[in-house]
């Protein structure tokens, strides 16, 4: 081993307890939070991958059954380079109406008024219609886990959590609870704990990573989403770039390529050479395919290099050509790690 | 589900795929006056929508697209960089046609609805209350309702003064695509909930016993939220309460509307399990709800490589020539070459997959293909190019 080469234990975010993952529909956020929790759960460390948006994603991806409003352990985390023995990574799905009753029998005893209110549709009611009740609900539950305390007894306690968080529009408003709470609640223990909250949220506890891929929108989105939530006061964490291409061509020859330039008659001889016999029409689509591929790379390298210029950590996971399954999840987790993310 | 013909052009005769949508067919066609593409986020409901639009107008029909979220520099070359809630004439459209394009406002659209269904100082009371500031910008499910609303003004307003022919509308990037249609339900059931009545309800009468309930209910809540929480959903609901029996009125009126025989959906999907999940969810869902379905579009696929050498193939070939660098020049490029075309045929093959799964539980339904650009959309050449790449040309 070089003295160059990673130490394995060094994480660009060691004080990080909370990892609020976010990004745009379609950027691959779930995936990327639950090869985070994979990637934090080594060494015997324990995580808890949450998610709020009631759509069992972690389930699908980890190939259990629906999750309930409890903690299941369902991954053995990731086997750390040094052949160290992993840890667990557990999971949550958060559903706003079984978090408030938890909340109100945890804080308030509130037995018969509790049942009451359910009967009444006032939990309908908070979780489904009054604004920005849902999210207090979601982060409160959120906080609880990180936070553990004395009410919750025979809990566990995780070295971190991971949000699977609503997409990057959303997130600032999300974490945002004293605001919306102190909105309409403006004394009382809410407004109280919505505080307590906002210090956790806004700590060097937590950190907000975006997800994007290298196209135009979602980086734009992302570069909006970092404004916003350092408006917030809310932490920055990285930018994990998603669904990059491989470079299986040369910088040197990208350009070439993309003028249509490539040596077609080297092409075509190294082909025969290895037995490769689909006449024109193969090399023809061979050389199609590098140019569409360099036209692609060069778009994403103006979108890596706006990345860049946002001016936080970045961290890139390769598209797997076959989609992700547990195993490609375990291999994002990896690379993350190797990445110095977890 | 009952549409008087089938779009389906010549190729849907195929056997074992999905029949091709005829998107020129349902664009041309007279009767077609709403299309709503609809589907989870990150697919290219925008795009798709806007290219669609574009498209009609330019084969001669008066078109104005209602878009939620478009990319800043497509909406600047739309001119509807501007967030006014008002159709815009987009320059630079050919032909007899017509193109406008809208961005929603989804607060000043609500804002509209309760100005135009309350008294002044009524409005005034509900549009000052935290709870209508709060439900206006952030409850979700407003987004869409506000879609819907909009979508029905629309219409409305083409039909008086006959401006546009043809409605194309974009949805909101929603966590479920089946947001969009429980949005305005939603807001029904807000209205009939029983805690609402509970709170309308005067303490006399016969009510009385119910009140004694509501008097545990509403003690816990002062206790947890604090009692100015209480007062002011109180005043809010009480505020509202003439203003919603419009909002229901005119919910009805937009559901009736999306199922009516000139409304079209398009159901916008990428080839990935979980988009194509979720319109798997929302082509049943709109069955269910008797809404005319035209058919699914797969953006974002990958072009089939030319020529017929398998993933496993390319990878051999290129390891072989790796093995025997330095016999030429060309050999680092050739190998690259190869791994390139392996790495897309094993994308193509599971895309492909991904696809016939889709289409053989769901086999009646058209599907238009559009394969992935290389480089991003922003004006409206890029938008001819998804046009022609949706109608197949």
């Amino acid at each position: 081993m070089s003295l160059l080469s990673r130490v394995v234990d060094v994480s660009d975010w060691p004080r990080v307890r909370l990892h609020v993952v976010t990004g745009k529909g379609g950027t691959g956020k779930s995936t990327v939070a639950a090869a985070l929790a994979l990637a934090l759960a080594s060494h015997g460390k324990n995580v808890l991958l949450c998610e709020v948006e009631g759509r069992q994603g972690i389930a699908r991806m980890f190939d259990v059954d629906p999750l309930p409003f409890e903690e299941r352990r369902i991954a053995a985390g990731l086997t750390g380079e040094d052949g160290a023995s992993p840890g667990a990574v557990h999971a949550l799905h958060i559903d706003p109406e079984a978090a408030l009753l938890e909340y109100l029998a945890l804080y308030y005893r509130l037995g018969r008024a509790g049942r009451a209110l359910d009967k009444f549709g006032v939990v309908e009611f908070a979780t489904t219609i009054a604004p920005g009740v849902r999210d207090v609900l979601l982060t409160g539950k959120i906080y609880e886990a990180v936070q553990r305390n004395a009410r919750n007894k025979g809990a566990i306690e995780y070295d971190a959590v991971v949000l699977d968080a609503p997409p990057t529009g959303r997130i600032t408003q999300f974490l945002n609870v004293s605001e919306v709470a102190g909105g309409l609640a403006k004394v009382g223990p809410i407004k109280n704990q919505s505080d307590t909250m906002m210090t956790l949220f806004r700590s060097p506890r937590t950190a907000i990573h975006f997800v994007t891929v290298l196209e135009e929108m979602p980086v734009q989105e992302t570069a909006d989403g970092i404004e916003e939530v350092r408006a917030a006061g809310l932490p920055v964490g990285g930018v994990v770039v998603n669904l990059t291409r491989p470079r299986d061509l040369r910088v040197k020859d990208l350009g070439v390529a993309r003028r249509g330039e490539l040596d077609r008659d080297g092409v075509a001889a190294d082909l025969a050479r290895v037995g490769v016999d689909g006449g024109d029409t193969m090399v023809d689509g061979l050389l199609h395919e590098a140019q569409e591929h360099a036209v692609r790379r060069a778009l994403e390298d103006s979108q890596r290099k706006l990345v860049k210029e946002l001016d936080v950590p970045s961290y890139e996971l390769s598209r797997l050509p076959q989609g992700v399954d547990l195993g490609g999840l375990y291999e994002l987790a990896a690379s993350l790690r190797q990445q110095g993310l977890a | 589900m009952s549409r008087p013909h089938h779009r389906v052009g010549p190729l849907a005769a195929a056997p074992g795929s999905a029949p091709v949508l005829d998107v020129d067919a349902l664009l041309d066609d007279p009767q077609t006056g709403i299309i709503v593409c609809c589907g989870s986020g990150g697919v290219g409901k925008t795009t798709t929508s806007a290219a669609l639009a574009l498209r009609a107008a330019e084969r001669g029909r008066k078109v104005v697209v209602l878009t939620i979220d478009p990319a800043r520099r497509l909406a600047q070359s739309m001119g509807i960089a501007a967030l006014d809630n008002t159709p815009r004439p987009v320059e630079g459209v050919q032909g007899e046609g017509s193109l406008d394009a809208m961005m929603l406002d989804m607060k000043r659209t609500f804002d509209e609805v309760v100005e135009g269904q309350a008294s002044p100082e009524k409005a005034q009371q509900i549009l000052e209350n935290p709870f209508y500031v709060a439900l206006s910008s952030s409850f979700a499910g407003t987004q869409e309702y506000m879609a819907m609303e909009k979508l029905g003004q629309l219409r409305r307003d083409a039909q008086r003064d006959g401006t546009y022919d043809l409605i194309v509308v974009d949805t909101p990037p929603s966590r479920s695509a089946l947001d969009f249609l429980d949005a305005p339900d939603r807001l029904s059931s807000f209205l009939d909930g029983r805690f609402v009545k509970l709170l309308l309800a005067p303490a006399r009468g016969p009510a009385r016993l119910m009140t004694a309930g509501l008097g545990i209910v509403t003690s816990a809540l002062s206790k947890v939220l604090g009692g100015a929480f209480l007062r002011d959903l109180q005043t809010f609901i009480a505020a509202i309460d003439t203003v919603f029996g419009g909002f229901r009125v005119r919910a009805q009126q937009t559901y009736a509307l999306l199922q009516a025989p000139g409304t079209a959906f398009l159901v916008v999907a990428a080839p990935e399990p979980d988009a194509l999940r979720e319109a798997a969810y929302f082509v049943e869902r709109l069955g269910e709800e008797q809404m005319p379905l035209a058919g699914l579009v797969v953006n974002r696929a990958s072009r089939a490589p030319l020529g017929d050498l398998s993933a496993d193939e390319a990878m051999a070939a290129s390891a072989r020539l790796k093995r025997e660098s330095g016999v030429s020049e060309t050999a680092p490029v050739t190998a690259g070459l190869l791994r390139l075309h392996a790495d897309r045929a094993r994308i193509v093959e599971r895309e492909a997959a991904l696809r016939e799964r889709f289409a053989a539980a769901h086999p009646s339904i058209a599907t238009a293909v559009v394969p992935a650009l290389a480089g991003d959309v922003h004006d409206l050449d890029g938008l001819r190019v998804v046009g022609a790449l949706l109608a197949g040309d």
